[in-house]
């Protein structure tokens, strides 16, 4: 017996959990039904997937019981939801709203009882006329007991300007549940892990990067941190502070604007920086997060520069 | 020793050890990386594996007609025999780079040829 969105499907004998739903006429996506192309790609919020299912997917998604439907003969009951469908909503509260610099507003919210994340996800955030926009999360599971989000507050931007204008402390706010792939997997401590982002996309690589370090990551972190002008960089003293205390985390915080710069910080894109300092990425753990133009061509570079697929995250902003 | 080509090469694990050479392979190939540009990397290479999977003789449900319609985008910017052959290139060295014997090769590359007309359109 399945469950897929709420109502339950029997399974005949050897049957898949992608022929189950097909012969009961529901199409969830699907293409090459022989586990290569991911395009059935779902996840179990209850029961285990089979490791058959789960062949081939990143250990971040196997973490969080994704698993292939054309793949997977459950062995038990399963509750099976789509990628990325908002399944789950939750009302919590604004517990403290602060300027990190002049764009940028850190906001911390209370952590839902059932509410379960890992650092580096992602989650919507709905204004009071339902309208929704994703934040990454910078604050790590078992170390923080509030939700962080940073919130480059956007011209005309829908929700960034709600939230600079219209909530407070104490106030109610809908958001939706974590997702996204890109998060810290302790399966290699040893790997060397970079960390490239501009703008607010250090909110999950400050959120990864602090999760690395309580694991005892025992590899090279390096996180380039880009921004246009020395004034939009933002959390350098908490970074710098970590980086005191951890030999082996560096933290390059990067300049893509024409200013003069204190030795503490280095001219260029933190995308080109990184390419340049690290040059070989081979058995590297790259996560790019932030201007969505940024991701797109570091993840091409820095695979073209050898990282492999599967060890690259990629999380492109809409509006960074 | 086993006649299956696919298990012969390696299998499952042949294939995700070639992906990435492969996928690198074509990408840094100027004669064929215009028609990679603006795809999703990550679907890419999934479907690469599946090329790999199905050159490799290994399990698949590809058809002609998958191959045909995966590829009349292709076709219609201009996709033709030099592209399949830089393809096919690609993949030869690929299969050397991991130590995979001539006479495997040769016989991963037939089936790879095989669909020479199907992804062309023919």
């Amino acid at each position: 017996m399945i469950k897929y969105e709420g109502r339950n499907y029997s399974l005949d004998q050897n049957e898949t959990v992608l022929d189950c739903l097909l012969r009961h006429g529901i199409a969830p996506p699907y293409s090459c039904k022989s586990g290569l192309c991911h395009t059935c790609l779902m996840r179990a919020t209850q029961g285990t997937p089979t490791s058959d299912s789960q062949k081939g997917l990143k250990q971040s998604q196997i973490s969080q019981n994704y698993f292939l439907g054309c793949a997977c003969v459950p062995n038990e009951f399963m509750d099976i939801t789509l990628p990325n469908s908002e399944a789950f909503r939750s009302i919590t509260t604004v517990l403290n709203i602060a300027q990190l610099n002049d764009s940028v507003l850190r906001l911390r919210l209370k952590k839902p009882d059932n509410f379960n994340y890992f650092a580096g996800q992602y989650v919507t955030i709905y204004n009071n006329n339902g309208i929704g926009r994703s934040y990454s999360l910078a604050s790590v599971p078992g170390t923080d007991d509030f939700l962080e989000f940073h919130i480059q507050v956007i011209p005309n931007g829908t929700v960034s300007n709600w939230i600079k204008q219209a909530v407070s402390v104490d106030d109610s706010i809908t958001i939706g549940e974590a997702i996204g792939s890109g998060i810290y997997t302790n399966d290699n401590l040893k790997q060397s892990i970079a960390l490239i982002g501009t703008g607010t996309g250090l909110a999950p690589l400050y959120g990864i990067l602090r999760t690395a370090l309580l694991k005892q990551h025992k590899g090279d972190i390096r996180l380039y941190h880009g921004s246009r002008s020395s004034a939009n960089l933002y959390l350098q003293d908490a970074l710098q502070q970590l980086a005191n205390e951890h030999s082996a985390f560096t933290y390059i915080p990067c300049i893509s604007g024409a200013e003069p710069l204190p030795e503490a910080l280095t001219a260029g894109r933190a995308n080109d920086v990184a390419l340049k300092d690290i040059v070989n990425f081979k058995k590297w753990r790259v996560y790019l997060c932030g201007n969505a133009d940024m991701v797109k061509a570091s993840k091409r570079s820095i695979f073209l520069a050898g990282a492999s697929m599967q060890d690259i995250s990629a999380d492109p902003f809409a509006h960074a | 020793m086993s006649d299956n080509l696919y298990e012969q090469i390696g299998g499952e694990t042949a294939v995700n050890a070639a992906v990435d050479i492969f996928y690198r392979k074509v990408l840094a190939d100027d004669r064929i990386n215009q028609f990679f540009d603006g795809v999703d990397m990550e679907q890419q290479a999934a479907k690469q594996k599946g090329f790999l999977t199905f050159a490799f003789g290994g399990p698949n449900n590809y058809t002609g007609k998958d191959m045909r319609d995966g590829h009349a985008h292709l076709v219609a910017r201009g996709l033709n025999d030099s592209h399949f052959d830089a393809v096919m290139e690609n993949l030869g060295n690929t299969l050397k780079e991991l130590n995979v014997p001539d006479e495997l090769i040769g016989r991963a590359a037939a089936i790879a040829e095989s669909v020479r007309d199907d992804v062309l359109g023919r």
